[in-house]
This record gives structure tokens, C-alpha cells and sequence, in this order.
């Protein structure tokens, strides 16, 4: 047995025993984050918060919710809405949370993308962040069945379509996703298992990974500028804390997130409490009906540019397109061939490619929306679906021929 | 006496590999099975409906699989079709009432002898046939097995295999 000191205080005793000062050392009060930063350097903090709220909501909505296709959209909308205590609280909070935690990912990795943060060490942040958007993905997909309304059996239907691979026909691989011929009161209930344990184990797992990426390279500033950590905390452990260019994580870069989030928890709890009902599908209101489609069916505005990629192609153009829209973005470290970490103000040609890319995702945003019908924005659409695809290639080569930055000039 | 030990370690390190590399297949392979489809879904996938008592041109919506099934009996005054379930003297459409353009179901319009689509204003005739609008091919038709004046729905009659091979439906 190892040798013990009778220790002083409550603090000691842990140490001693779970060496909670060399953690709280290594996470938070020596884990340094460049100075030069600003508010969208919160957006992390942010995304984990959110997913709080919605790991908490959800646990309140577990213990009312019915999987089960005869009771599950009445134990939503009327035993969580109207009899249990406060149950709309936890599902407009939930409803919100899926919506927005969708914003700030999208601000999160534009953020990333106009300040190079992806490059040169940074490859794995943006990975594991991509791979952490594929499972919100996937987590925002399975909720949507689950109060099996007119959208959700809808939805679900389209979506797990796309695997019978348009004219490979497998519809073998769709009804075993399935469980069905269509869905039904088994695929309710393995979505609902994915839902609320495979999917939320596998994104608590990737925020980790995400998190320890971050360890090395450190993150990023908004000149991309290379510091020597070891050299700026010395500083700053010497109380030359003006001089350096670094703060501890915790307390003095939290602090920041902290004041941010105040903003955000506002602008959140308002939506919650007075603005829920973008994030409620009017036709979701309906009983799921195998017997009879919604007019229009369209996916939440977070997929609407993907959407709007598969849809101006016909059946297996549009698939293969969708496929490398999805993938796409995973590459971005790797087609970037530029040598320079900086933000995109200072390297030309990306600058432009940067709004083009922003812009096009919003017009894609926009088109994904409306019928199908409008033969203009049916063109807009197909244009900007091109667009997307083309601007892959399009950044391979401006990148190649970026002249490198000579710092500190 | 080292070398031996690591022999020793190698071996046991290479024949629990072995045993957890066995049992990951199986587990897969019971992970896979657990997913399919269950025998009562499955079961459930066939659905016999009688056709003595339809009128002429009064649409029938049956459910198979979940999905809408069309039966219309003739009336003399309809085109014969290749397409049609003739029992005894009696001819029927029989299709699955998902528009083949984005799958909503269209309406039987019986004094224009017409499905139309409200969606995106699809029409076909009463054999199914595309007749007006974005519609790429006929309404399909489910596989079936005509016993006596009973249809079976699921099960792949001769009557529906000669359809099949003359690419009348998929």
C-alpha cells in the first residue's frame, strides 16, 4: 500500500488520492489560450453549454415520452405539453437547443474556416469537429422521429430512402435499417434507442477527443500567429501577465466564454419562452398518416444546403452529388494548399472564395425551402448546387498559388 | 528463459485475439440479425384482398406495407391494358397509389376516369398510364397472386412475373 499523510483539509485529502491539484493545474489554470482572440472564440464553451441544456431537457422528457408509434405522438403533445408540470419547459428547450446548437456549429466552423484554424497542426480539431457535426447530424435526425408526427414518418421515409442507393434499388439495406417495409413501430423504437444512448455516448466521446486535439496545437489567434507557449507562460506565471501573449483557460479565458454565454443564454431563453415556434413544424402537428404525404416535405433549415444539392440532379446524379457535399468539408485541411495560418483577410484570392462559400451555403439555404415548382429558384438552386460543388477544386488551386506571408514583416 | 516468456505472452495475447476476434464476428452478425426485420413485419407484408364485390370505377384504397394500394374496377368502357389483373371477364388496375414523380398519393377523379396529383399536378389514366404533368413512368404495380377472386398482395404470381419480364412495372 502506497504511504498516506493525514491530511489537513477536504482539498488534501482529494489530492492525495485523486491528485485533483495536478488536474485542475494541467486543465484549467496552465492550459493556455493566446490572447488575441474574440467572441467567436467562445463558441466552444458555447456548443458544450447548449449541449448541456439539451442533455438536461432531455433527460425530463425521457421519463413521459412513449416509444411506441400508437402512443408516442400523444405522450409528446399531450401528456408532456399539457399535463405534466413545467413539460413544455423541457421540450421548448429542446426544440430550441436542437435548432440553434445548429447556428453555432455553423458559426463555430466558419470561424474556424475564415482564420485557417484547420491547418498545420490543427488537422485533427477539424476532423474530430466534422466528425462531431455528422453526429449532431444524425442526433438531430433521430429526435425528429420521435413525437411521430406527419414530418417524422415523412422524413423518415425520404431520408432512409437515400440508402436504396437510386438505381442500385437496395431496398433490402433500406427496410433492414428499417425494421420494416416502411416506418414503423420498429424503426421508432431503434430511433429512439439511437437518440437517447448510442448517438449522445458517441458525441461525449468525440467532444473529449475534439478537446484533447486542441491540447498540442493549442488554439488559434486571429493573426494565426505562432507562440511559444512555454515562453508566454513563464511570463505570465511570473506575473509579467501585460507581456505575455498568453491567459490560463481558467479562470481568466472562462470568465470571457462566461460573459458570452450570458449573451447567448438571453437571446436562447427568449426563443424558449416567447419565440418556440420556428423550431415547431406546423405539419409535425399532424398524427404520422403512411396514407397521405404532406403537400410539401422539407428537412429543418439546418440541412436545407444539403437538401438543396440533392434535389435540382436527377436520381443518381443528385445522390452522388449529396455524397461529396457531405464529405466535402472533411477534406478542407487537405485542399487547402496554402502554407499560411492567417485570417482570411490577409490571404487574397481565399478572402473571396471565403464569402463565395458563405453565401452560396445561404442561397442553398434559402432555394432548399421553397417548392420545388418555381422554375426560377429552381435554376437559382441548380447554380448554386454547382457552385458548392465547384468551389472544391476551385480553393485546391488559388491555395497552390497563395504567396506565403512572411511574418512579422 | 526471457525468450521463452515472451513466446509464452505472445501466444496468449495472439489466442485471446483469436477468441475476441470469433466472438466480434458473431456478435456482428447477432447485432445484424437483431435488425431485420421481425417475422411478425414480415408476416404482415402480405395482404389478400377480394375482389367480388368492387363496382366499376369506384376506386378501392387497400394498405400493403404501409403504402396505399389502388383497385379500380373497369368498366367496359375503359381501354383494355396489358397492365389490367383480369379475373374471369373482369378487368382491375391494381397499382400502388404513390405518384412515381415524389410519392404523394394522387386522387381518383371517377367522372374523368383520371388519378391526379395535388402536389405537382401529375395525372394518369385509369391503367395508370402518365398522361399530363412531371410523372416519369406509370404507377407501379405490387407484386400479387390471383387465387379465385382473390388478389394476394406480396406474393409473385405468374400473372405478375410476365409483367415483370415485359418491363411493365419494376
Amino acid at each position: 500500500m502506497a504511504h498516506f499523510e493525514k491530511a489537513k483539509n477536504l482539498n488534501e485529502w482529494l489530492d492525495q488520492r485523486l491528485a485533483v491539484n495536478t488536474l485542475k493545474r494541467v486543465l484549467n489554470t496552465e492550459y493556455w489560450i493566446p490572447k488575441d482572440i474574440n467572441f467567436l472564440w467562445a463558441m466552444g464553451m458555447v456548443l458544450a453549454a447548449t449541449f448541456g441544456m439539451l442533455v438536461l431537457s432531455g433527460i425530463f422528457l425521457l421519463m413521459y415520452y412513449k416509444p411506441d408509434t400508437n402512443l408516442a405522438f400523444d405522450s409528446v403533445n399531450y401528456t408532456i405539453m399539457s399535463e405534466v408540470g413545467y413539460g413544455w419547459l423541457w421540450r421548448h428547450i429542446h426544440g430550441v437547443g436542437a435548432s440553434i446548437v445548429f447556428l453555432i456549429i455553423y458559426i463555430h466552423m466558419f470561424t474556424g474556416i475564415y482564420y485557417g484554424s484547420y491547418k498545420r497542426g490543427r488537422e485533427l480539431i477539424w476532423l474530430s469537429g466534422m466528425a462531431l457535426f455528422v453526429a449532431f447530424s444524425a442526433e438531430a435526425f433521430s429526435g425528429y422521429m420521435l413525437p411521430w408526427g406527419q414530418m417524422s414518418y415523412w422524413a423518415g421515409m425520404v431520408i432512409t430512402n437515400l440508402f436504396s442507393g437510386g438505381s442500385l434499388e437496395a431496398y433490402g439495406l433500406v427496410e433492414w435499417i428499417r425494421g420494416d417495409y416502411v416506418p414503423g413501430d420498429a424503426f421508432l423504437t431503434r430511433f429512439f434507442m439511437l437518440h437517447v444512448l448510442l448517438i449522445p455516448l458517441v458525441i461525449i466521446g468525440l467532444i473529449v477527443l475534439h478537446f484533447g486535439t486542441l491540447r498540442i496545437p493549442h488554439v488559434n489567434n486571429q493573426e494565426g500567429a505562432e507562440i511559444d507557449f512555454e515562453e508566454a507562460a513563464d511570463l505570465y506565471k511570473a506575473g509579467k501577465k501585460k507581456e505575455s501573449k498568453v491567459i490560463p483557460f481558467s479562470p481568466v479565458f472562462l470568465s470571457k466564454d462566461v460573459f458570452v454565454m450570458g449573451v447567448y443564454f438571453i437571446l436562447f431563453f427568449y426563443l424558449v419562452f416567447y419565440n418556440f415556434n420556428f423550431a415547431m413544424d406546423p405539419v409535425n402537428f399532424d398524427p404520422a398518416d403512411g396514407l397521405k404525404t404532406p403537400a410539401h416535405i422539407y428537412p429543418e433549415w439546418y440541412f436545407l444546403w444539403s437538401y438543396e444539392i440533392l434535389r435540382p440532379f436527377g436520381k443518381d446524379a443528385g445522390l452522388i452529388a449529396f455524397g461529396i457535399a457531405q464529405l466535402a468539408l472533411f477534406f478542407l485541411p487537405f485542399i487547402d494548399r496554402s502554407p499560411n495560418v492567417a485570417p482570411a483577410h490577409k490571404r487574397g484570392l481565399f478572402q473571396v472564395w471565403f464569402w463565395v462559400l458563405l453565401v452560396d451555403m445561404i442561397v442553398l439555404t434559402a432555394m432548399g425551402k421553397l417548392p420545388p415548382t418555381d422554375p426560377t429558384f429552381a435554376m437559382l438552386g441548380k447554380i448554386s448546387a454547382w457552385t458548392f460543388l465547384a468551389l472544391g477544386p476551385i480553393l485546391f488551386i488559388i491555395t497552390m498559388f497563395e504567396k506565403k506571408i512572411e511574418k512579422g514583416a | 528463459m526471457k525468450e521463452k516468456e515472451k513466446g509464452r505472452r505472445d501466444f496468449m495475447g495472439m489466442a485471446l485475439g483469436a477468441c475476441a476476434a470469433v466472438g466480434g464476428v458473431g456478435a456482428l452478425y447477432a447485432a445484424k440479425r437483431t435488425w431485420d426485420p421481425l417475422p411478425s413485419v414480415k408476416a404482415a407484408g402480405f395482404t389478400t384482398i377480394d375482389l367480388s364485390g368492387a363496382q366499376e370505377n369506384v376506386l378501392v384504397v387497400e394498405k400493403w406495407r404501409g403504402k396505399p394500394i389502388f383497385v379500380l374496377k373497369k368498366s367496359a368502357d375503359m381501354k383494355a391494358d396489358e397492365r389490367d389483373v383480369v379475373i374471369g371477364s373482369d378487368r382491375f388496375h391494381v397499382s400502388i397509389g404513390l405518384c412515381t414523380h415524389l410519392g404523394c398519393i394522387p386522387a381518383y377523379a371517377g367522372e374523368e376516369k383520371k388519378f391526379k396529383c395535388a402536389c405537382h399536378g401529375g395525372e394518369f389514366d385509369a391503367s395508370g398510364h402518365q398522361v399530363f404533368g412531371p410523372p416519369p413512368s406509370p404507377l407501379e404495380i405490387p407484386p400479387f397472386k390471383i387465387d379465385g377472386t382473390k388478389l394476394v398482395l406480396g406474393e409473385t404470381g405468374p400473372e405478375y412475373q410476365k409483367m415483370l419480364d415485359a418491363g411493365l412495372t419494376v
